[in-house]
């Protein structure tokens, strides 16, 4: 008998969530905020699965109306799609609506990690920044750090940008850069093994790296990306620039740079060269 | 296996017909069936300097559009039995070159040639790039100066990128870096660059160093091939470069240093 091919795979992934923690039973003044709060940054979720977190009301004996509260989310374009914490009878509650649970125990993760930068702030209306319940360490990773928390009274300057941004492999350019070439890596990092001669150009919307001498031009975060560095092996070009901050070498390139291998990077509007360390 | 050998520079005025008049007689004396095409049309230079200019009748342009044979318009060279001339059209303008009439010609030639030597024109336009399109190799003539490499790096970027070779994905152009005019002594004052200076940044092997020599001008104005020059440098120069693209590997690097005279040498005045 033929094998068949496996029709399914049963994985842990680790998958940024929302979280929204419920800090009261009144349901009136939660949809109200929560209202006030998604037209601020309306598009910003669109059928995005959210959690719903109880351990503020875990001690009340009242269950909110999840069915009302999740088709409440859905039309702000929230997902609601299980609960943590809370009293046994709202997490029954929560399951006769047809959400899911997430574990309620504690579980502590064996080696502490420094609070990693999310892209799913949380959002909790006048919760204090410092005041949040710990989660449970899950399978399922619910990132949470505190710098990163959406409070109603903050308003996030570039809501799109938390959207996951779709991954393009880095522009790997394994020969010489020749005069009057020019590489554009679109929406990603640029990585150059060959020589970049004087006229050529080297665009990437990310990082650029060259492992050769750069002679010529190279442009990182061409659209305004101003975490975008330039590493270069051998520093001997005619303009570097990050995020439109641009640098030419009319008087030659300082001593102490000239051939050398640096980096270069943005540090509000100054362009720092600053030579690696071998 | 027949191949085509783009002689070729970007700027003008560094040697190219010099170097694809005396490479392609240097092939021919090795026994290769050889023809040198001149794609400089409506400046045709090639035939002046191989001294054939009073016997061209047809040319490219009349093969290309279907007026007379390739047979007709080739020229036997005067000096090599295994050489031939296809001139430029002096006439026409350079948009008469078209790619497929080019392929048509040289597919035509390989039949009976082992070596097609292509002088392309200077620049950047569509008669250097009809005669870079179809080559298996190239040779690249520098001159040491920061134009001239300037322009041959442009030239290699064309060569890695537009030839028919990178465009259909076979292996690419072979490479080989010539350079012309050379001159030990203004190198070595710091007024030219050096052949290293010249690599560092091309990067690409280097064929040959043709010294700088008034005996250049006096060949091309005789109409007679550098590489025939009795007792000349610049004729040495060239045939080292045939034997290495023959594949002579060993031959050393002549003419870079400054050559330093005997003492019975400075005595006597000789040069």
């Amino acid at each position: 008998m033929a094998h068949a091919e496996p029709a399914f795979k049963l994985k842990i992934a680790n998958l940024s969530l929302f979280v929204l923690y419920v800090n009261t039973t009144d349901m009136a003044q939660l949809k109200n905020q929560l209202d006030t709060r998604v037209n601020k940054t309306h598009n910003f979720f669109s059928n995005t699965p959210v959690a719903l977190d109880l351990s503020a009301i875990a001690n009340s004996n009242i269950s909110p109306d999840f069915a009302d509260l999740m088709s409440f989310m859905l039309d702000h374009g929230m997902h609601a799609t299980g609960v943590i914490g809370g009293s046994t009878e709202q997490r029954e509650a929560a399951v006769q609506s047809g959400l899911g649970l997430f574990p309620d125990t504690i579980v502590k993760p064996a080696i502490k990690t420094a609070p990693v930068p999310t892209t799913a702030p949380s959002i909790t209306p006048n919760a204090e920044k410092n005041n949040q319940p710990e989660l449970p360490e899950l399978g399922l990773t619910i990132d949470t750090n505190n710098n990163n928390v959406l409070d109603s009274d903050t308003q996030r300057q570039n809501p799109v940008s938390q959207v996951p941004p779709t991954f393009r492999p880095t522009m790997i350019i394994n020969k010489p850069v020749r005069t009057g070439q020019r590489i554009y890596a679109e929406g990603s990092n640029l990585v150059v093994l060959g020589v970049v001669n004087a006229g050529a150009e080297l665009i990437a919307d990310g990082d650029i790296h060259i492992y050769a001498p750069l002679r010529g031009r190279a442009i990182a975060g061409a659209q305004g990306n101003e975490n975008a560095r330039i590493f270069v092996h051998s520093l001997e070009a005619e303009l570097i620039s990050v995020a439109g901050c641009f640098k030419v070498f009319e008087n030659g390139i300082p001593e102490n740079l000239r051939g050398k291998p640096v980096q270069v990077h943005l540090n509000g509007s100054d362009l720092i060269i600053q030579p690696l360390l071998s | 296996m027949s191949k085509v050998i783009v002689v070729t520079s970007g700027k003008g005025g560094v040697g190219k017909t010099t170097t694809s008049a005396s490479f392609s007689s240097g092939l021919a004396l090795r026994g290769n069936k050889t023809v040198v095409i001149d794609f400089d049309v409506g400046l045709r230079n090639l035939d002046l300097i191989m001294g054939c200019e009073r016997r061209v009748v047809y040319d490219i342009i009349n093969v290309i559009n279907g007026e007379v044979t390739l047979k007709q318009a080739l020229i036997k060279d005067k000096n090599c039995d295994n050489l031939y001339i296809l001139p430029a059209s002096q006439t026409r303008d350079k948009d008469a070159l078209n790619l497929e009439g080019v392929e048509r010609i040289l597919n035509e030639l390989k039949e009976s040639f082992d070596c097609i030597v292509c002088d392309s024109p200077a620049g950047i336009e569509s008669g250097a790039f009809t005669a870079m399109y179809f080559a298996d190799e190239a040779l690249v003539v520098t001159n040491p100066e920061v134009s001239s490499v300037r322009d041959s790096d442009r030239i290699l970027g064309i060569l890695a990128a537009k030839s028919k070779r990178a465009v259909d994905g076979l292996d690419p152009v072979k490479e080989h870096l010539l350079i012309t005019r050379y001159d030990p002594k203004r190198v070595e004052a710091g007024e030219m660059l050096s052949v290293t200076d010249i690599q560092e940044i091309l990067r690409i092997p280097l064929i040959g160093v043709i010294p700088e020599s008034e005996s250049v001008l006096q060949a091309s104005n005789a109409g007679t091939p550098a590489i025939h020059l009795d007792k000349s440098d610049v004729a040495e120069a060239y045939r080292d470069v045939v034997g290495r693209f023959m594949g002579d590997e060993r031959l050393p690097m002549r003419f870079v240093t400054v050559e330093k005279k005997s003492f019975l040498k400075r005595l006597l005045g000789g040069r």
